[in-house]
């Protein structure tokens, strides 16, 4: 009994250790959907939100400078995912796409002429990360908490607020808010930037909480399925968290099953548990589990005839 | 948007802006060479010695152009179509699987004229079966085709680790790599590099595309559907069986990717043989302007700075092959996202002019 | 043309006054130094053509647009309208005829978008529905605050884009083209309410092109030709003729000259054809019609009553929920639906309502758009290989027959002048000598001399034995060119009249659903 509950509560702590990132990049990429501007870049955000918080980190010794440097670096990309597709009315996904390849490239160029190690930051000790608060053998740090806390501040900033409101109605019709003398661009940037910000919070939990450092690629497509449970959760915040969380409970249940036999079967297919999320949005995405309605102006630029 | 200002001419459109283009994403990395302490003009020099600097080194770079002229293609073709195939990557990937699949199958008892077309038939197969899951999902469901080819090169990426993994892995081998081909499954190699048969392959793709684009009927239907559907509804045209069509040819282009690097270079199966091409590929069609001639020679600038980029990073350890992974981000953001950024400049510069 | 008195006086009683307004877009020379003055506490009109710059000058007063020069005072004060912002809060408001509303929001959500009085919005929302519920009372304006946009008719959602100007505590109250999308009847109830807000002290600026509203509505009106002021009248001492030359510049469209038809067999034919969208909302309802050769059926009503479908149908774009439609023998049904391709194989020819959106390729050059839809046909194309100079010499000799300036086929189809733009839409279609010719609104955005040769053009297809059936919302239109007038109305055939006995107003009843044939 006392083992069975032992089991459980570790499953729920990697259950949440795993989609502590997912909700982080999820509830930050929702607001730039909801504001219109698509957001494929979440993977690049977040990684070189990583690379930048262990690098700060590492040289500092401060886990917060490490987490104050990888908001920036965040933003810095958020900032010009704006400039691109807000400004310059360029192509959302090309636009994110770009920035995913380019953190991917800039992140390995950088470690490697900073640190020397093909890519990697060096190993972080204790101080120079974010440990877990109460339960230490469940990994609890305070990114997990903030995780937690995020889904309903993002739930009443998007329903309860002027802010939301208005960030909500550029999403649907950014014509109607600029003709009711409302800044399109300014509000999209908003938006724009608090994705950055969340996206970098996700980014230093991967590389100074859950990990001791960074090495290349080590988002390894989470921000791919934050944007998935976005979708899934149908644009709205809880069942996004929702989605987060049963993403995060496949990649521990598949932990779990790794090298397990299963008598008539064989051993457990891990990769089945790691394609699923992306086969669950597919399934949603064709309409064979309710429907998912985008905002209707996603990935559309705004244009003002002058 | 209007402006008070005249159009660009078109040669200005379709060479200068894409070259000052390219010439900003350059700048950029230029500084970031700059600030990892090495001198961007040094190493400017090096790349170029490295890509083109013997015929060895020409080789290795028209081997690395001819993935890009697979990807490239293949997201031109989608383009045309007004779908952004996100999915080459996984096309490739599953692709390669086809192509080492009909190899492993057939190359104990076949002759090489007979083997090699099957394989290549195969990888196209592969590669546009692979694509067209997310198109069928666009045409009769409606699910958006950037997010679920998205999706599928991560479902590709878990397929592929698990059959090379449990299924594919030669006996008594450690790490997850099929058996080797017969030597007929290999294509003649070119240059004394890399280099392969496949370059004509893929030379003969771009003719192909070309015509079907612009001198078919097929290709007009096709075209039509990118610039205003329903204009092509109106004209006849059945939008889910182009939308097939169109991402069908897609990803069998993706697919050949695996011609050049499974039957041309490695001889076997083996993990991550297109690791980035189908993203590149995107980069290849934003600055080719998603056309066949285009897309060659942005192939072989892409090509050369893969090549060049290898031989920068034995020369001067503070650089990684990874330069180029960053050059690619910045010529798409440069050449996509933000291809309009130099326009309003240009078109001032060129109203100055008598 | 002056129309205000010189030196900057501030005038008594002007809400807005317009001074030298001038704005280009590129070549396009919009409003041409436009000076106007609008009176507080009346109705004021603005009439002209499509394209003669009216929403343009509205824009630029709204703040939507900045003008290249001129001033615009604002009770009697100069003013920079950068935003909307600054127009809503110098109390003008505006009522676009593309409504801003979002559907999926609620009414009250609307409303408040943009004036939610604070940053958390439950206060505002509460305030809002009190206030909401005083100009309902106040102006007999009430909408259900907590129903979604979506769920609510045309009329009503205009309500609502009125109701928020009011919230926004506008005095002035721009309306562009109002009536475009309603319903007869729901138009006289916006000129009850554009009453009652007059007298309640608001002022009112109606820009359309229906000569009946402004007779029936305004105090004073202004002429606009091509983004200039033509002339000012006191609505009193004017009339519709007048205008009417005013906004045209020339004697108005003088009625075809046209032989008798002279009917064959029934080409086209339909049957109890009925349409049911993915929501249930019924479309069509028992469409039945024949449309024979030589003969020119003309659909009239107002827009949104069901042609669009019907096009689609008939041309095989859409499939019927139920019914049947026979062309030239063969018979589809929803079980068998036709698809384009075969519509066009039996000689049905369709030129679209939105030629722009559906009838040709705007990238495309003039000769690509002069095969879309016989692409796959000879000579064009042989065995799936394009043949590029046949394209071009088609093209070529279409635009000589049909005089399409410029004779340009190697120039994109979008650089051409929209008369221009359909008529070489019209002459791709009607150079396959079709059986049957399908016309949605012939002569939208199509300057008034393109309109006589198009018109010409049709009845000439008439006489060669096409079956013709022309849809426009245009009476006039369909007046002088059908030869049988349907009316349809809430997706039914509500009649048929012949155009020698109609007359505008028996139509224009029926139009609103009010009576049914005589």
């Amino acid at each position: 009994m006392h083992e069975l509950g032992s089991i459980l509560f570790l499953m729920a702590a990697a259950t949440l250790r795993t989609a502590t990132p997912l909700i982080l990049c999820a509830m930050g990429g929702l607001f730039s959907e909801k504001s219109g501007i698509i957001d494929v870049g979440l993977e690049g955000k977040m990684l070189m939100a990583a690379f930048f918080a262990a690098a700060t980190a590492s040289l500092t010794g401060s886990p917060w400078a490490g987490v104050g440097a990888a908001i920036v670096a965040s933003e810095v990309l958020a900032l010009l995912h704006g400039f691109a597709c807000i400004v310059h009315r360029g192509n959302q996904v090309v636009s994110g796409v770009a920035l995913n390849i380019l953190a991917a490239g800039l992140t390995v160029v950088l470690g490697n002429a900073w640190f020397k190690q093909g890519g990697q930051t060096p190993s972080l000790s204790h101080s120079q990360r974010l440990m877990p608060l109460v339960f230490p053998n469940a990994g609890d740090s305070i990114l997990v908490y903030v995780a937690l806390l995020s889904v309903p501040f993002t739930w009443w900033l998007v329903s309860r607020t002027r802010f939301g409101l208005r960030l909500r109605a550029v999403g649907e019709m950014p014509l109607a808010v600029d003709a009711a003398g409302i800044s399109v661009t300014w509000l999209r940037f908003r938006a724009v930037l608090l994705c950055g910000f969340f996206a970098g919070l996700a980014g230093s939990y991967i590389s100074i909480a859950q990990n001791a450092g960074f090495s290349r690629d080590m988002t390894a497509g989470q921000g791919f399925i934050a944007l998935a449970a976005i979708i899934f959760g149908k644009w709205r915040p809880v069942p996004a968290f929702g989605a987060c969380l049963m993403f995060g409970l496949l990649d521990a249940v598949a932990i779990r099953l790794q090298g397990l036999k299963v008598p008539g079967i064989g051993e457990v297919p891990v990769q089945l548990f790691q394609a699923l999320p992306y086969l669950l949005t597919m399934f949603l995405l064709a309409g064979f589990i309710g429907r998912a309605v985008a905002p209707k102006a996603i990935g559309v630029p705004y244009t003002k005839e002058h | 948007m209007s402006t008070s200002r005249r159009p660009l001419p078109v040669w200005a459109d379709i060479i200068l802006l894409p070259l000052i283009n390219i010439a900003l994403a350059f700048i950029v990395v230029g500084i970031i060479v700059e600030i990892i302490g090495v001198d961007p003009f040094q190493a400017l020099g090096l790349l170029v010695t490295g890509a083109v600097g013997s015929s060895e080194s020409i080789g290795y770079t028209l081997y690395y152009a001819t993935n890009f002229i697979f990807t490239g293609l293949a997201v031109s073709v989608a383009f045309h179509a007004g779908l952004f195939n996100i999915g080459g990557e996984g096309q490739a990937y599953i692709g390669g699987l086809g192509c080492g699949l009909a190899i492993l199958a057939f190359d104990r008892f076949l002759p090489a004229w007979l083997l090699v077309p099957i394989a290549i038939a195969a990888a196209a197969l592969f590669g546009a079966a692979w694509a067209a899951v997310p198109a069928w999902l666009q045409a009769s469901r409606g699910s958006h085709i950037v997010i679920t080819t998205i999706m599928f090169n991560f479902v590709a990426s878990a397929l592929m680790v698990y059959l090379m993994v449990n299924v594919l892995i030669a006996p008594g081998s450690m790490t997850p790599q099929s058996r080797g081909f017969a030597p007929s499954a290999a294509l003649p190699v070119l240059l004394g590099s890399t280099l392969n048969l496949s370059i004509a392959l893929a030379l003969a793709c771009c003719v192909a595309v070309w015509i079907f684009l612009w001198h078919t009927s097929w290709g007009y239907a096709l075209r039509t559907m990118g610039h205003n559907p329903a204009a092509a509804v109106y004209a006849g045209t059945n939008l889910k069986r182009m939308t097939m069509l169109a991402m069908c040819l897609s990803g069998a282009l993706a697919g050949l990717v695996s011609v050049n690097e499974l039957m041309g270079v490695q001889h076997r199966i083996l993990l991550d043989f297109q690791a980035g091409y189908g993203f590149a590929g995107i980069a290849v069609a934003l600055m080719g302007r998603s056309h066949p001639l285009g897309v060659v020679l942005a192939a072989l600038l892409f090509g050369a700075l893969q090549q060049g980029g290898a031989e920068l990073s034995f020369d001067i350890p503070g650089i990684t092959r990874e330069m180029v992974v960053v050059i690619q981000g910045l010529v798409i953001l440069f050449s996509g996202a933000l291809e309009h950024l130099p326009r309003p400049w240009l078109q001032a510069v060129l109203a100055r002019r008598p | 043309m002056q129309v205000l008195k010189p030196g900057g006086l501030a005038n008594e009683g002007a809400a807005i006054e317009l001074r030298s307004i001038d704005k280009s877009f590129g070549a396009v020379h919009a409003v041409r130094d436009v000076s106007m003055r609008i009176d507080a506490g009346r109705i004021t009109g603005i009439v002209g053509e499509n394209g003669a710059g009216k929403s343009t000058l509205m824009s630029i007063l709204y703040g939507l647009y900045r003008a290249d020069a001129g001033e615009i005072l604002v009770g009697g004060a100069p003013l920079q309208m950068d935003s909307p912002r600054d127009a809503i809060a110098h109390g003008i408001g505006m009522v676009h005829q593309h409504f801003m509303l979002i559907d999926s929001f609620t009414v009250l959500e609307n409303l408040v978008l943009g004036a939610e009085g604070g940053p958390l919005l439950a206060g505002g929302m509460a305030a809002a529905r009190a206030e909401l519920e005083r100009l309902g009372r106040e102006y007999g304006l009430w909408v259900d605050p907590d129903a979604l946009v979506a769920d609510l008719s045309v009329g009503e959602q205009q309500r609502v884009e009125i109701l928020k100007v009011l919230f926004r505590g506008a005095r002035i109250l721009v309306l562009d083209e109002p009536s475009a999308v309603l319903t007869p009847q729901e138009t006289e109830q916006l000129f009850r309410i554009l009453t009652t807000l007059k007298e309640r002290g608001v002022t009112v600026v109606l820009i359309t092109h229906k000569l009946r509203e402004i007779m029936a509505t305004t105090d004073q009106v202004y002429v606009m030709r091509q983004g200039a002021i033509v002339a000012s009248r006191a609505t009193r001492d004017t009339n519709p003729e007048e205008l009417a030359e005013l906004m045209v510049g020339r004697k108005v469209l003088t009625r075809l000259d046209k032989a008798p038809a002279r009917h064959g067999e029934v080409v086209l034919r339909t049957d109890h054809l009925s349409l049911v969208d993915a929501r249930g909302v019924t479309l069509l309802q028992d469409i039945g019609l024949e449309v024979r050769a030589g003969e020119i059926v003309g659909i009239a009503g107002v827009s949104g009553n069901g042609q669009t479908e019907l096009l689609q149908i008939l041309s095989g774009i859409r499939t019927p929920s139920a019914g049947t439609v026979e062309v030239g023998g063969r018979v589809f049904d929803s079980a068998h639906p036709a698809t384009p391709a075969e519509m066009r194989a039996l000689g049905l020819a369709h030129v679209p309502e939105d030629r722009l959106r559906q009838g040709m390729v705007g990238a495309f050059s003039a000769s690509e758009t002069a095969i879309l839809g016989y692409h796959e046909d000879a000579p064009f194309t042989n065995n799936y290989l394009l043949d590029g100079p046949a394209v071009g010499e088609h093209c070529a000799d279409l635009m000589q027959r049909f005089d399409v300036r410029p004779r340009a086929p190697g120039l994109r189809s979008s650089s051409f002048s929209g008369g221009n733009q359909q008529k070489l839409v019209l002459a791709r279609e009607m150079d396959q000598a079709p059986k049957v010719l399908l016309v949605g609104q012939p002569t939208r955005g199509v300057d008034i001399g393109a309109i006589e040769f198009i018109h010409r053009e049709l009845v000439k297809s008439r006489d060669a034995g096409c079956a013709v059936l022309v849809v426009s919302v245009e009476l006039e239109e369909i007046l002088s060119l059908a030869d049988r007038i349907l009316v349809m109305f809430a997706g039914r055939i509500v009649g048929e009249v012949a155009p020698a006995e109609a007359n505008e107003r028996q139509l224009g009843l029926m139009m609103a659903g009010a009576q049914a044939a005589a």
